[in-house]
């Protein structure tokens, strides 16, 4: 048995764009290109990014919510998903063992739907009670395990805060006591002093249930804190890949870097003494992405080689992984 | 350099403000009791959770707080204005000229039916006697001022054909078009990315040294204000908790709330593991507020005392204030004190 729980190789995802019509190409937005990346039991992986860079998409086709244009992904050893063997299996029984938290929880929950039915939805699906007994009280344990109680059950969505909400989206998917979770930006849509509620919570449940995370959000600061490894996309590609101390004290792309330093320091003495570096620019369209390096556009060291060459995504020291042509330059 | 210029006259005055919203389902009180003063050029932090009546301090500037709300005490005195008293046509002349703002959702903060230099050179004819062709010479000076290339270009665009961080410019130059005094900005950064935040952070404070105008800068974010602000108020549940420099709140925070938020927040440079202290409990419900200290069911240190009355203010310096019962028990403690270390 490998090391890895779930394992993705070359991973592909390109969505078609309306237009093109008789004759004419049709463009793609090309969202994720060549993702290669192992998920170790019982890790975190945190991924991070701007919007648009494909970090929603990369965890939905993981659970193939969205089908891959082409790659391969491998959950415990099974292959799951093979373009070139054409090998794509149904995913009732993986669905088990792979959930996912979303972002919004003030959309992603069934408004006409009581908070118990939501969470016992899972449940009904995959037939995991024989009696109303037992999914009632299976339903009562979830909704306590996440801080919510007995009474909440009958209640709907509508009568809760965005982070009690959040909790019932947990507690759905903790429903079929998953392996893997795909957390979709889960906090943030919640208010500062709940976010830490939520992040323990998260970090409790893994310790508790042995839970492995895909952790997805744009705060570098969250994802720095619970994750063991991050991985940095920009434009559907993966940049930088590295222990998560490692990754914010010694990053190397030149992405990372200005992410780092783009952050707000909340320590006034810091903020005031710190440099930051600013990208000039905004990021481009993945429908038309650049030639070879997607990020030389707003990169301070890019010459011609960045446009002619896609620099290969390598290990540089143990563990940390980059893609840049001027590593050397950058330091 | 502000102490030079104590007796100068605040910008910004308001005292006691109490602003509350008449829904079908009760009085809403947003704001109980909030005073503030801003010098010229001063950049003040406005931080608290959504619901804490940040966005209503400074909509109650402008007069944004239209039915259902309703100022019901108080004085707000702005630039020789006394807020309260205005009409809606007086409002209409200091709007976009010597106040103004900047919305979080540059998406929809846009008229998508205007071009952007439509909407630019709207503010320049209303406000000063500037012909067209003027005006569209300062739209242009304005969109080079907020760092946007191929001015001549843009003016001619709709909202839809810009990113977001190119909206967010257009609105700050909306904004700046007839220099204000005051710029009001409301979560501004919410709704970017990280890396464009910071352009448009760097930017406004770089205006500011250019312009010389006040800045009301509303957030959640404390990692923001701890860059750009000179002062900070910290409101929880309509009511300013806390108030004091920058150095105050962060080094020396006094109110729970405060310390709870500075310890919540995941720490970039933070070495081990550690685990995240947060404030427990959900925010208040402002149909229902608790009678004491709107933040006593969710503080750590809650006294009986706090439960019924709201505390009083104290003072730790001629800026730093909070309300805090814990603080007066610390006061009457050490008062208590010295009188018994005075009878031996």
């Amino acid at each position: 048995m490998s090391d890895y729980l779930v394992e993705v190789e070359h991973l592909q995802k390109h969505f078609p764009v309306r237009g093109g019509g008789f004759g004419k190409n049709k463009k793609v937005v090309q969202a994720l290109d060549d993702l290669t990346f192992g998920i170790k039991r019982g890790e975190t992986l945190g991924m991070v990014g701007e919007s648009g860079c494909g970090k929603t998409t990369a965890g939905r086709t993981i659970l193939r919510l969205h089908e891959p244009t082409s790659g391969r992904i491998i959950y415990d050893g099974d292959v799951l998903f093979d373009k070139d063997k054409k090998i794509a299996v149904n995913m009732l029984p993986y669905r088990k063992k792979m959930q996912i938290v979303f972002q919004d929880p003030y959309a992603s929950l069934d408004p006409r739907m009581t908070v118990g039915d939501i969470v016992g939805e899972p449940i009904d699906i995959h037939n995991l009670c024989s009696s109303k007994q037992e999914r009632y009280e299976k339903i009562i344990g979830l909704l306590e395990k996440v801080g919510l109680n007995s009474e909440h059950a009958n209640r709907y969505p509508h009568e809760f805060s965005g982070g009690q909400r959040q909790r019932v989206g947990i507690a759905r998917a903790l429903a079929v006591d998953p392996q893997f979770i795909v957390c979709d930006e889960p906090i943030s849509a919640l208010d500062v002093s709940i976010q830490a509620q939520v992040i323990n919570m998260f970090e409790d449940l893994q310790e508790q249930m042995g839970l492995t995370y895909l952790f997805i959000a744009h705060d570098l600061s969250v994802v720095k804190h619970i994750s063991d490894r991050i991985v940095v996309m920009y434009l559907g590609r993966m940049v930088e890949l590295a222990d998560s101390y490692e990754l914010t004290m010694h990053c190397m792309h030149p992405y990372t870097r200005s992410l780092v330093s783009a952050i707000p320091i909340a320590d006034p003495k810091q903020a005031r003494a710190s440099k930051r570096i600013i990208l000039e620019g905004d990021v481009p369209s993945p429908i038309d992405p650049p030639s070879g390096c997607r990020f030389r556009t707003r990169c301070p060291y890019a010459d011609e080689r960045c446009a002619a060459e896609v620099p290969e995504f390598k290990e540089v020291t143990s563990g940390h992984f980059v893609a840049c042509h001027h590593l050397d330059r950058v330091k | 350099m502000s102490q030079e210029k104590t007796e100068n006259k605040y910008l910004v005055k308001i005292e006691h403000e109490r602003l509350s919203f008449f829904t079908p389902v009760g009085e809403v009180k947003a704001l109980n009791d909030v005073s503030f003063t801003m010098k010229d050029g001063e950049v003040l932090g406005i931080v608290g959770e959504s619901g804490s009546g940040k966005s209503v301090t400074a909509y109650s500037l402008m007069g944004l707080t239209a039915y259902p709300g309703k100022l019901i005490g108080g004085s707000l005195d702005f630039n020789g204005h006394h807020i309260n008293d205005m009409t809606e046509a007086e409002f209409r002349q200091i709007r976009g000229n010597e106040i103004s703002i900047i919305f979080q959702d540059p998406m929809t903060s846009l008229n998508p039916v205007y071009t952007v230099g439509n909407q630019i050179e709207e503010v320049i004819r209303l406000h000063t006697d500037k012909n067209k062709a003027e005006a569209r010479e300062r739209a242009k000076e304005l969109l080079t001022l907020v760092g946007i290339n191929e001015p001549e270009k843009r003016l001619k665009q709709y909202p839809h054909e810009l990113s977001g961080g190119m909206r967010q410019r257009v609105m700050i130059a909306i904004a700046l078009a007839c220099e204000p005094k005051l710029l009001i900005a409301d979560e501004p950064t919410t709704a970017l990315d990280v890396t464009i935040q910071a352009q448009i952070l760097e930017l406004m404070m770089e205006l500011r040294d250019k312009l010389g105008m006040a800045i009301i800068m509303i957030t959640h974010d404390l990692g923001i204000v701890a860059s750009m602000c000179e002062k900070i108020a910290v409101m929880y549940a309509g009511r300013i908790v806390e108030y004091g420099t920058t150095d105050d709140i962060f080094y020396n925070p006094k109110h729970e709330y405060t310390k709870g938020l500075i310890k919540s927040i995941p720490r970039l440079d933070a070495k081990d593991h550690e685990r995240l202290v947060p404030i427990e409990g959900t925010p208040v419900d402002m149909l229902n507020p608790p009678a004491g200290c709107p933040f006593a069911p969710r503080c750590d240190n809650c006294m009986k005392i706090c439960l019924r009355e709201m505390p009083p203010v104290t003072y730790f310096s001629d800026v730093h204030y909070t309300q805090c019962w814990l603080n007066q028990k610390a006061e009457f403690e050490a008062a208590a004190a010295g009188k018994e270390g005075a009878d031996e």
